[in-house]
């Protein structure tokens, strides 16, 4: 017997029934089958704050190194793979994951729906997302870890010069977590793109939503290249392809081209979501909707395409020809003009605004002075000669810490601390929160600052130990100082998380009196999402005076609503895949595929096997006719 | 400040530090600008009427003033590009080699008479004023060449020629150091640099293709013999004796350098005797492998490779 | 907080639709365009490789023309089957989609034969130049498309003969099946102009 939701379904008879169709089984079981995309985010981003703190204690390790000149605390060797370790695990375990993370959780409850696209995919990434970031951890602990940088050179990373399996263990990761990140896209591309409250159009839907649209559709045309690198190292490593060697008609330079094509776009894909959060933030707290929307999707819109065309700024001092460079030059400098563009628009919302001074707000002031700076090294570095002296020294290291930590770890804090009410149904601790915010800014620019004098006095990067009377001794002691206090910063937030999650204030609907969608639902959400999809007739629908709603769908299976790209107009009603163990046996699988082949290609073929049957199953419908309605899906 | 870009001693390296100038003004301008608006939006009392009109026109005149300073900024970074270019043009260059390998430098001077080129490792005599042009070349991995107080640096791949361009405008000595990480001891493959009066540097060219000074007293003597027998001659060259080995630096001049394992050491009996005695405890992964021998061999072997120079 | 305003019914829209109404097409565009773009790279990766080389292919002889060819032919030929599968699904036939399907799943059986004589008439093993591990990779990127597609069609042809396949959403997966049959077809004319020709050039 079908019912719809409406004036005559309602309230707690309609909870009740949603409830019942939308939970997840209980215990252990329902955790690996759910499909929930709030709890898979969950999952996600505490999954990668453990990465960034593993990764973070790996700094540290290194600024003990460094504090002094020619200690001999860590052996070269260590210290490589610590190096390595440090940047593989924070751009592919944390940064991009966690981005994405935020948008699986946040995306769906900001465009009105009741679940992602994909909902087993998403699980499923998850997982694989998982299974890498441990295979690559278990084997640094084994001490095969990688220890050619993140970024891996040809021939230094080839067969020659680094054998046995570290290498491959590294490429290997790649691909795991790049079938993850995108597998998100495509899953956050279709969510955003038809699965919109009625009336959400495309010039209506939230900033964040914009931000990720872009990243999304970056991830699909950037990661490609370094699956393709990669795919190429391990044949290069495992099977004897000549793709790298010059010996033989390869190019050392091709890997460097193929992976900066992904790399150069990959900090943008990191950058663009946190530019969401910090519009986010930056409504709520200054009560009033961004200034100069258009031009704000304008920007995000431009950065995401002009990141494709810098790549060759990372190549400056290999010998290609200077015609070729003053092109990535320009583009290199362009790309300053719609983040500056932004940095005003966002200044402009708090100068006209009422800003009200909470953590989350105080996050943006520490962004913006931040990642300004970062922004501004990145445009002395797009010069072809500022970057043969700068490249490749502490000058770049300080660069790209500016405009990672300003530019998206400090909006990251800001958003875990602004969304966590909806999280959780808690508010984490203030003025904690504040003072959080000033450590994190004072150990960061102690510890990063220096560098950018350390590197124009010549130390280069990747360096184990250096030797005294350089006048950089001093420098690093005041880095490595810098870095205690930042980390100290860190550990406060995670503490802060820690104790909220218990003891925090109890929070209602919306807090913070924002304007967007998933505050209309319930600290956290139900695992419906919305009693009733909402219909919006504005950018700002929660500071509308009604707040109208769509009925019609059914309540006994899991049913959504499917609207018209642009318009938002509804048009269809979609069926919600249930939960389902295979996604979680899948990624068992594939692990175990992706494992044996960077010892055998025949992996690929028993993997590919093994994928098989799972893989129809997660895909094969059950009987409507079933008892238990949570487990339809037509 | 021996290694150091904000000490230019040389045409390109003043050129960059010039630009680098330019840069910081300008981008220290912008930032004060965001810092001023992030200020008065922060601290302003007065908060009556959203005025969305008068901010069109600002963050109009913003764009404008972006696009203009990053085209400006774009123009001066080309001309700088011209200049370093042309730096040293219409003068004859001195011609040299340096093949990075798997923790050292191999540096040539070339001549158009082969007789008189120079093998040499791990260290860069230049004479003042003169402009030189260095073809790069990696025996193994990359590498890249970075010597902040004359120049930008430029990196040596494997399979490709790229080349450097010099102009020392002062005497000095000065660290150079490779700038792309090549493996385990990347952080110990320096070299040094000299540059002399255009007479010094005649002198030691000079001097260097002349065959090494015969071993005079016994102790060195058994230590030239010891050097020829043992390992070491399959790996090193030394002008004029049956040792001509490619694998390693040319010691032909060896005891004359400031430094001996590029750069890691300073030069000296001792250290030289610590260095032969066991290279894998001074820079473990070397290519360098531990000859086994008696203390009194060491002696006659540092003896003779003490004449060297 | 106001009571809920009741706009518009949902319960009147139909439950599956063709084209990019449906959210599953949106999927498989997706995935068509990241497998695009790794075919892009793969491209300019072949043509960076070529510019680097005084000759091409360095000391081996071009894959031969046949069978590459004959690939060709019958990937264009199977379109054919392939749009009037795609319009019977979009006309909701089940009794010509069955029939459809079945004629997929055979017709990629000689194309699997062609391919591995492809394989074995490249002229060159795949380590002995990175001109031969490039035009390796190129074959084996399709071939890999050419194999997964291929079960995809087997999967849906066993569902369309059991009872889930009157629905109408299989009719959708239908036809975005036929949809990514499309882009397999046509990203190997392209993998055949560069492999095949290119290095005839």
């Amino acid at each position: 017997m079908s019912r719809v939701d409406g004036p005559d379904f309602t309230g707690d008879a309609l909870h009740a029934a949603l409830t019942e169709t939308w939970s997840d089984a209980p215990g252990l079981w329902g955790w690996i089958t759910t499909v929930d995309h709030k709890r898979v985010g969950r999952r996600y981003i505490a999954t990668a704050f453990v990465f960034l703190a593993l990764a973070g204690v790996l700094a540290l390790i290194m600024r003990v190194q460094l504090a002094r000149p020619e200690s001999g605390l860590i052996s070269a060797d260590r210290y490589n793979q610590i190096f390595s370790m440090h940047g593989t695990t924070m751009m592919f375990l944390f940064a991009v994951p966690v981005m994405q993370a935020m948008a699986v959780y946040l995306i769906p409850l900001m465009m009105g729906t009741r679940q992602i696209a994909f909902p087993r995919l998403n699980a499923f990434s998850y997982w694989i997302y998982l299974f890498g970031g441990v295979f690559l951890w278990i084997a640094f602990v084994l001490n095969i870890g990688p220890e050619a940088g993140w970024f891996s050179y040809v021939p230094l990373a080839g067969p020659e010069y680094s054998p046995g399996k570290r290498t491959d263990v590294w490429a290997q990761m790649i691909t795991f977590t790049e079938v993850a990140a995108l597998a998100g896209a495509v899953e956050l591309i279709t969510t955003i793109l038809k699965q919109r409250a009625a009336g959400m159009s495309l010039n209506r839907i939230p900033l964040f939503a914009w931000s990720i649209l872009v990243t999304s559709f970056m991830v699909i045309f950037a990661m490609p290249a370094v699956m393709l690198a990669s795919s190429f190292l391990i044949a290069d490593r495992l099977v004897g392809t000549q793709f790298y060697n010059p010996a033989e008609g390869g190019d050392a330079l091709l890997w460097q081209h193929l992976f900066w094509f992904f790399g150069h776009p990959e900090v943008y894909i990191i950058f663009i979501p946190a530019v969401g959060f910090v519009s986010q933030i930056t409504e709520t707290f200054s009560r009033r909707e961004v200034f100069g929307y258009p031009v704000m999707v304008l920007s995000a819109v431009s950065i995401g395409l002009l990141a494709f065309g810098l790549w060759v700024h990372h190549m400056f001092a290999t010998g290609l020809p200077r015609i070729g460079y003053s092109f990535f030059t320009a583009a290199s400098m362009m790309i300053a003009l719609p983040g500056g563009v932004q940095i005003f628009c966002w200044i402009a919302t708090i100068w006209s605004g009422r800003p009200r001074w909470e953590t989350p707000l105080l996050w943006v002031v520490s962004f913006i002075i931040t990642f300004v700076m970062g922004g501004l090294t990145g445009v002395m570095v797009a010069s072809v000669p500022l970057d043969l002296q700068l490249h490749d020294s502490y000058f770049v290291v300080a660069h790209f810490h500016y405009v990672l930590i300003g530019g998206a770890v400090f909006p990251l804090l800001g958003a875990v601390t602004y969304w966590f009410p909806k999280f959780t149904g808690r508010m984490m601790a203030e003025p904690l929160g504040k003072w959080n915010v000033l450590l994190s800014f004072i150990g960061f620019h102690l510890t990063f600052f220096p560098m950018h004098i350390t590197g124009i006095l010549g130390m280069p990067r990747r360096v184990y130990t250096y030797p005294a009377g350089m006048g950089w001794d001093t420098l690093n002691l005041v880095s490595t100082i810098g870095a205690f206090v930042f980390a100290a910063s860190i550990v406060l937030f995670l503490f802060n998380v820690a104790i909220s999650l218990r003891g925090g204030r109890a929070a209602g609907d919306n807090p913070w009196d924002a304007a967007s969608l998933e505050w209309k639902t319930s600290s956290p959400p139900p695992p419906y999402n919305f009693d009733h999809i909402p219909v919006v007739e504005s950018r700002t629908p929660l500071w509308d005076e009604t707040r109208p709603v769509i009925p019609g769908l059914r309540t006994e299976v899991r049913e959504l609503l499917v609207t018209t790209a642009i318009d938002a107009i509804p048009d269809v009603r979609d069926a919600s895949p249930s939960p389902n163990g295979w996604p979680f046996i899948a990624a068992i699988l594939l692990t175990i595929g992706f494992i044996g082949s960077i010892f055998t290609p025949w992996a690929v073929v028993w993997g590919a096997l093994l994928m098989a049957p799972p893989l129809i199953l997660w895909f094969w419908p059950h009987d409507p006719l079933e008892v238990k309605p949570e487990h339809s899906d037509e | 400040m021996i290694q150091s870009a904000a000490h230019p001693t040389g045409a390109h390296a003043a050129i960059t530090s010039n630009l680098f100038g330019l840069f910081l003004w300008v981008t220290g301008f912008f930032f004060l600008l965001v810092l001023v608006f992030l200020g008065w939006a922060i601290w302003r009392k007065d908060r009556g009427a959203v005025r969305d009109r008068a901010l069109r026109l600002t963050v109009t005149s913003w764009i404008g003033m972006i696009t203009l300073g990053l085209f400006g900024l774009t123009i001066a970074s080309y001309f700088a590009d011209r200049s370093l270019a042309f730096a040293g043009a219409g003068k004859t260059p001195l011609r040299m080699r340096v093949t990075a390998h798997q923790w050292w430098w191999e540096v040539e001077y070339l001549d158009r008479d082969q007789s008189k080129a120079v093998t040499t490792a791990n260290e860069i005599r230049l004479p003042l004023g003169r402009p030189v042009q260095i073809l790069l070349a990696s025996d193994d991995v990359i590498h890249s060449l970075w010597i902040p107080n004359l120049a930008g640096k430029q990196d040596l791949i494997p399979g490709r020629s790229t080349d450097l361009q010099l102009l020392p405008r002062q005497v000095g000595h000065f660290r150079a150091q490779c700038a792309e990480f090549c493996g385990l001891q990347h952080a110990h493959m320096a070299l040094d640099v000299i540059v002399e009066s255009p007479d010094q540097f005649a002198t030691w060219w000079a001097k260097s293709i002349q065959p090494a000074p015969a071993p005079a007293t016994p102790e060195q003597k058994r230590g030239f013999d010891l050097v020829m027998t043992r390992q070491c001659a399959g790996c090193h060259a030394i002008n004029g004796t049956p040792a001509y080995g490619t694998v390693g630096p040319d010691l032909s001049r060896v005891a004359h350098r400031a430094t001996l394992a590029a750069g890691e050491m300073p030069n000296s009996r001792a250290w030289l005797e610590r260095w032969v005695r066991d290279p894998q405890s001074a820079k473990p992964g070397n290519q360098m492998p531990k000859i086994p021998m008696k203390p009194d061999e060491l002696h006659a072997v540092s003896a003779y490779l003490e004449t060297l120079q | 907080m106001s009571e809920a305003r009741f706009v518009g019914d949902a319960s009147q829209l139909p439950d599956h639709a063709f084209g990019s109404r449906s959210t599953t097409w949106w999927g498989v565009c997706g995935f068509i365009a990241i497998e695009s773009a790794g075919f892009a790279l793969a491209f300019a990766s072949y043509f960076f490789l070529m510019a680097q080389e005084k000759q091409w292919p360095a000391s081996a002889f071009p894959p031969d023309l046949m069978w590459g060819t004959l690939t060709t032919l019958l990937l264009l030929l199977s379109e054919i089957p392939n749009m009037w599968l795609k319009r019977a699904a979009e006309a909701e036939d089940l009794r010509k989609v069955r029939t459809g399907l079945v004629i997929m799943s055979l017709i990629v059986l000689p194309i699997f034969v062609t391919r591995a004589f492809e394989f074995g008439h490249l002229n060159i093993a795949w380590d002995r130049s990175a001109y031969a591990s490039i035009t390796w990779a190129l074959l084996v990127l399709h071939s890999f498309h050419l194999i997964t597609d291929w079960a995809d069609t087997l999967v849906l042809t066993a569902l369309m003969h059991t009872r889930h396949g009157a629905k109408g959403r299989r009719f959708a997966d239908t036809s975005e099946n036929a949809l990514y049959w499309h882009f397999v077809a046509l990203s190997w004319v392209l993998v055949y102009a560069v492999a095949y020709w290119a290095p005839r050039l």
